[in-house]
């Protein structure tokens, strides 16, 4: 690496893994990172609230009054406890809907639209409210699983702060005399053809709406349809089209590769990462007689968990980047130029290219979104020349209905906008007044319009500059349709009638066509009816339905050849920084950045919550003198912000990442003012990288709320890994060798034990888990300050740990959900009863009865309890009342929870299996992280069971519990991380330890 | 100097002392009948129905099974409550002009809800299920009492959680063939002490009494 320390690669042994800088540099100085040091850095839950905890500080009690004050809340507690429940109703059905039990849940098959296709789903809908998404097993792009997005999707359905009316220049208005005015306006753009008619829309995936649009277009044929998403394919596009002669999309088949280069795609993320991530763990998964696994390759600017989950990753700012591509496509007989490389990149990218050239047909070059046209095209003819095509890679259409150059049909907008030649301009969701290239000027250009109409699920950038504001349906309560990444169609089914009579961009189109009272159902429908061939469409109509997708409706694999040679590249004149945006883990482009699930997730790599942060690479940030939380005035290109920065291990230097979908100023409560908004350097050019940042450190910090030092396990050996083909060779902890003792009888398991198994090899760190379980045990969200305090409430947290050298880590991550000790330190300690053992070795949190010591978090070795220091659940909105689980106690103030492995769903199945007259099955039970997981890497069951899953999971030789020589004996455990390094690249990185 | 206390306030004192100690021995004595007591718990007292609905009319008079109207009771949590139109599939024939089942009527006209006052209520963070408790041979009648014989409905039981533990920690005591657990004039053929054991070992019966049973 260019800008390792020199000390850094010696300095590993004595560190270990650490968590922050803060920690490592503690550790380098000698300190043993003792508990005086430990507890000055730790944010523990259980620490003291910081003196600017308003809500704490600001009360100041005598001693007396204190006595007094307590004295009467107890007698208070005490009458309390002889009042009687107040009545309540049972309202019984008019008629019993068919097929609803009351109290069981039904599913439906729905599907999440995104740009890159759909993500197939099944809701679960209690009595009519949907509570929690899973993912539709039979869906090509779920496969059973989700992403944290999905998951936090229900929350944004019941958002209280959706739109809610029809608003007329924010004036409080109706649908009715919104159709009167529109029905006008489109009366008179009739005459002219539409010659003022504007209608943009994001990249449209569905085939109905593409054809009302293709209709509607044919009516009004002057009118103009603009697409615009930020995260599009323009340059992917651009360089299919310059490589190969036509628009394709690129699937990588993980199943059938062996190596995989991915530069800079992150193809583990996000929606189209689930299916990814499945592949990907598969091609992975590290067992007993496991010879060899897929290897990954990553050069990457930014962080990411691909990135994370490489074998060999090679931080590399664009211009590097762009100069590696270039040495390995050479290397691999594609004819381009050569560019500057520095000797040890040389020396990776010719490890990498001789490991894609002995895998000749088994392996994949991965480009990203965000690369330029000409590295994408470069990696065609890479990819040609390796014979991936057509054995590992798979090209189809593109999943948008219709292929365009986002970038240039934006432009051409704008410039009608500036000539004002826009009489109508339709917005059909989206938020481009936020998210398109500042220097378009689209925000000034987008009040030329005479008459703008927004339809939008929220109130948002867009939307203020409105002259219509519509409240637009969620896709939960809503009929549309969704091709996926495979060309398979879903069929976008509602599980709740609109919440605030909202309107579908169906039903928007309808009306401008004509047809103001068509509804999306009816719409849909008919689409696919005259589509469909033989005559019984009915079952056809109800089997899709059922099935969330329509049969045989999949995409041919293309077959292309080069159609031209492989592109010449260049680098830029460095001067100053290079610089790259990137989509942000919970905000995405910026539209769930209202969403409170995603924004206190703690990102995958820099466990940040509520923010977003100039991202910047150690010994960069240590030479500008800058630390994590500095505010820097940053200008590029004429564009200045005031931000700060985040100084982040493995982050490549000489370069900042700049987190997009932030800094909203119309967002809700929750999201407006959150992080900085990176879009004001966004161009028309649609570079999402480039050079000339210039940063000027201000006299300023920003506080952060980062989640990676709070519940410490105070250092030991906590998240192992071995060399693949020596699983078994820390089989036994040295610690355990003394035998176990214990002060307590042991519990006997006759019956059923519970127990989870985590895969460490196979978890990537996508944080689904998280949300899921939020989602299934409605956990509240505590905010920003809170989480400061380390006060977060999520039951399952996902440890980050780095490894080595700073400038270029190795990033381990862990999930660490209750360990349901046999042995529970906390049960012990409990004064009340309130925290027990079950006969199946369940660690029981039995809220009613916790009277809040917290004892039994402090004696957690674990760290995994959390305390409702503050009534953090919100129990009197009335729409997030139908987004909690009824299956689940709702908890408050001064109770401690956790984990509980989803004992609702065990009861469940228990009782089903019970009545039947069974002992439930091995694997029957299904935690909610479990089901969650792209990965698959949590597996739950009977480790009584010789035949369960995660028996046979307990057996494998590199199985280890989480501080076993505690003789906690935990149920959770673990499968450590394997590796398999490319041996010309292992030496001296710490891989094989 | 003179005596200052009279003797007679050693007697006090002691009376103060030991009544203290009598007194909050008292108050949570009283404390606790009151928890038990059916003004709490409402056990035995009758509840206004939106219409007077008697059970003892429609299941002893008439011989309609508890599952008529309670149709989910073998299969999930929750025994569910009849929908209107179960009730006008015999009052849309019978007593069509009735009064008493106007408001029957009304809710089916205008498809609205008969808001029940709910009888068995318990608090909710217990999760009762019925289907597993008459698979295990536990009676209606066992939690529910006589209904066949009230008029309008009451609780028979307090609901306390000792209530539900005395039960679950001897279930041999109450249980009953399934084939028997709708009868509400079930008399064992055997003795109980005799037929319950050998019940509690053909059913598997565990009577849990671990939290997360009902605690969730």
């Amino acid at each position: 690496m260019s800008h390792t320390t020199p000390s850094a690669a010696n300095d590993a042994p004595r560190t270990g893994p650490w968590r922050s800088l803060e920690e490592r540099a503690a550790r380098v100085a000698g300190s043993e990172f003792e508990h005086s040091h430990a507890h000055e850095h730790e944010h523990d839950q259980h620490a003291a609230p910081r003196p600017s905890n308003a809500l704490l500080s600001s009360v100041e009690v005598a001693r007396r009054d204190f006595l007094r004050l307590m004295g009467s809340s107890l007698a208070a507690a005490g009458a309390a406890a002889c009042t009687r429940q107040p009545d309540e109703r049972i309202h019984a059905y008019g008629a019993s809907p068919e097929a609803l039990i009351p109290g069981k849940p039904l599913y439906f098959a729905t599907a999440m639209p995104w740009a890159s296709g759909a993500l197939g789903l099944l809701v679960e809908s209690h009595m009519g409210r949907p509570t929690k998404v899973e993912g539709n097993p039979d869906h090509p792009a779920s496969l059973g699983a989700t992403d944290a997005f999905a998951q936090a999707s229900v929350l944004e359905l019941y958002d209280p702060t959706r739109a809610q009316l029809v608003r007329r220049n924010g004036a409080i208005s109706t649908w009715s005399a919104f159709l009167d005015e529109f029905s006008a306006l489109l009366e008179a753009q009739r005459a002219s053809g539409g010659a003022g008619l504007h209608i943009l829309t994001p990249t449209v995936v569905s085939p109905t709406l593409h054809a009302q649009l293709v209709a509607l277009l044919k009516a009004y044929p002057s009118a103009v349809w603009t697409q615009w998403s930020a995260h599009n394919r323009d340059r992917a596009r651009a360089g299919a089209l310059a490589a190969l002669g036509g628009d394709v999309a690129v699937h990588p088949d993980l199943s059938r590769t062996k190596v995989v280069l991915s530069l800079d795609d992150d193809f583990l993320a996000g929606p189209g990462g689930v299916r990814n991530m499945r592949a990907f763990a598969a091609a992975r998964r590290a067992r007993r007689d496991t010879q060899s696994m897929l290897r990954l390759y990553c050069v990457e600017s930014s962080v990411s968990i691909t990135g994370a989950a490489a074998d060999h990753r090679l931080p590399a700012r664009p211009s590097v980047l762009a100069a590696v591509a270039a040495r390995i496509a050479a290397k691999v007989g594609v004819a381009t130029n050569a560019l500057p490389l520095a000797p040890e990149h040389e020396r990776w990218a010719d490890a990498v290219a001789a490991d894609l050239l002995a895998h000749r047909g088994e392996c994949a070059v991965l480009v990203g979104l965000e690369q330029s046209p000409e590295i994408h095209a470069l990696a065609h003819a890479v990819n040609h020349a390796l014979g991936a095509v057509g054995q590992t890679l798979r090209y189809t259409e593109p999943v948008e209905c219709a292929s365009v150059d986002q970038g240039a049909e934006l432009r051409a907008l704008v410039g009608e906008l500036q000539g004002g030649r826009v009489e109508l301009l339709v917005v059909l969701e989206g938020n481009p007044v936020y998210d398109a290239p500042a220097d378009l000027g689209l925000r000034e250009a987008f009040t030329k319009a005479r008459v703008r109409v927004a339809l939008s699920l929220f109130d948002n950038e867009t939307t203020q500059l409105s002259n219509w504001h519509v409240p637009a349906t969620h896709f939960l309560e809503s009929w549309s349709d969704a091709r996926a990444f495979d060309g398979t169609i879903s069929i976008v089914q509602p599980l709740i009638a609109p919440l605030y009579g909202g309107k579908s961009a169906h039903e928007l189109v309808a009306v401008m066509a004509g047809a103001p009272n068509a509804k999306a159902y009816e719409l849909v429908r008919a689409h696919w009816q005259a589509q469909h061939e033989d005559d019984d469409f009915e079952s056809a109509w109800k089997r899709s339905l059922h099935d969330g997708l329509l049969a045989g409706k999949r995409f041919f694999a293309r077959s292309v050849a080069m159609a031209n040679a492989a592109p010449k590249l260049s680098t830029p004149a460095a001067e100053g920084l290079e610089w790259v945006l990137r989509t942000d883990d919970s905000a995405y482009d910026g539209r769930f950045a209202a969403n409170a699930w995603l924004q206190e997730c703690p990102r995958p790599l820099t466990k940040l919550t509520w923010d977003n942060a100039v991202l910047i690479g150690v010994a960069t940030a240590e030479r500008a003198g800058l630390s994590s939380g500095d505010v820097v005035a940053l200008t590029i290109d004429g564009s200045r912000l005031e931000a700060p920065v985040w100084v982040t291990p493995g982050h490549a230097e000489d370069c900042l990442t700049l987190p997009l979908g932030y800094g909203r100023t119309t967002a809700g409560p929750i999201g407006t003012g959150v992080g900085f908004d990176a879009y004001v350097f966004t161009r028309r050019s649609g570079a999402w990288s480039g050079v000339g940042a210039k940063l000027e450190r201000l006299e300023r910090k920003h506080e952060f709320a980062p989640a990676q030092e709070h519940h410490d396990m105070e250092r030991r050996d906590l998240v192992r890994t071995l060399p693949l083909g020596a699983l078994d060779s820390a089989k036994v902890h040295p610690a355990l060798a003394h035998g176990e003792t214990s002060l307590y009888p042991p519990h006997a398991y006759n019956g059923v034990a519970f127990g989870m198994v985590i895969d460490l090899n196979s978890c990537i760190g996508c944080n689904a888990c998280v949300i899921a379980c939020q989602s299934e045990n409605s956990i509240p969200v505590v905010g920003k300050e809170e989480v400061i305090n380390g006060r977060e409430m999520h039951w399952l947290r996902i440890d980050r740990y780095y490894e080595g050298d700073p400038s270029d880590p190795r990033v381990l991550l862990q999930p660490v959900p209750c360990m349901h000790c046999e042995a529970a330190p906390c049960e012990v300690v409990c004064p009340v009863g309130a925290t027990t053992h079950s006969p199946e070795g369940l660690n029981e949190m039995t809220y009613n009865r916790c009277v809040g010591t917290r004892y039994c978090s402090n004696n957690c070795p674990y760290k995994v309890r959390r305390f409702n220091f503050l009534a953090y659940a919100d129990l009197e909105t009335e729409s997030l009342k139908l987004q909690r689980n009824p299956d689940v106690t709702v908890r408050t103030r001064g109770v401690m929870e956790k984990c509980t492995y989803c004992v609702q769903r065990i009861q469940e199945k228990r009782i089903g299996a019970r009545r039947e007259g069974r002992e439930v099955g091995g694997d029957e039970i299904v935690t909610a992280c479990q089901q969650v997981c792209p990965a698959q890497a949590i597996t739950f069951g009977d480790i009584n069971n010789p035949q369960s899953a995660v028996s046979k999971l307990r057996s494998e030789p590199h199985h280890y519990g989480l501080l076993e020589e505690l003789n906690t004996k935990p149920r959770t455990t673990y499968l450590a991380k394997a590796s398999a390094p490319n041996p010309q690249l292992a030496e001296g990185k710490g891989e094989a330890k | 100097m003179a005596q200052i206390f009279h003797p007679s306030t050693n007697t006090l004192s002691k009376v103060s002392i030991f009544g203290g100690v009598f007194f909050v021995f008292g108050a949570l004595w009283l404390a606790s009948e009151i928890n038990r007591s059916s003004y709490v718990t409402q056990a035995g007292v009758v509840r206004a129905q939106p219409v007077a609905f008697g059970h003892k009319h429609h299941v002893a008079g008439l011989g309609i099974d508890c599952r008529y109207c309670h149709t989910s009771v073998e299969e999930a949590a929750f025994a569910g409550i009849p929908s209107t139109k179960t009730c006008m599939t015999c009052h849309s024939q019978i007593w069509t002009e009735a009064p008493m089942l106007e408001p029957v009527r009304a809710a089916f006209r205008e498809d609205a809800s008969i808001p029940w006052t709910r009888v068995h209520d318990l608090p909710d963070f217990a999760y009762f299920d019925h289907s597993i408790h008459l698979a295990k041979g536990i009676g209606c009648q066992s939690c529910h009492g006589q209904v066949d014989q009230m008029p309008l409905a009451w609780r028979e039981h307090s609901l306390n959680m000792e209530w539900c533990l005395s039960c679950h920690r001897e279930p041999e005591k109450y249980v009953r063939p399934p084939s028997e657990v709708f009868n509400m004039n079930y008399v064992p053929e055997r003795p109980q002490s005799e037929l319950g054991p050998e019940l509690v070992r053909q059913l598997h019966i565990e009577g849990r009494t671990n939290c997360s049973a009902c605690h969730r």
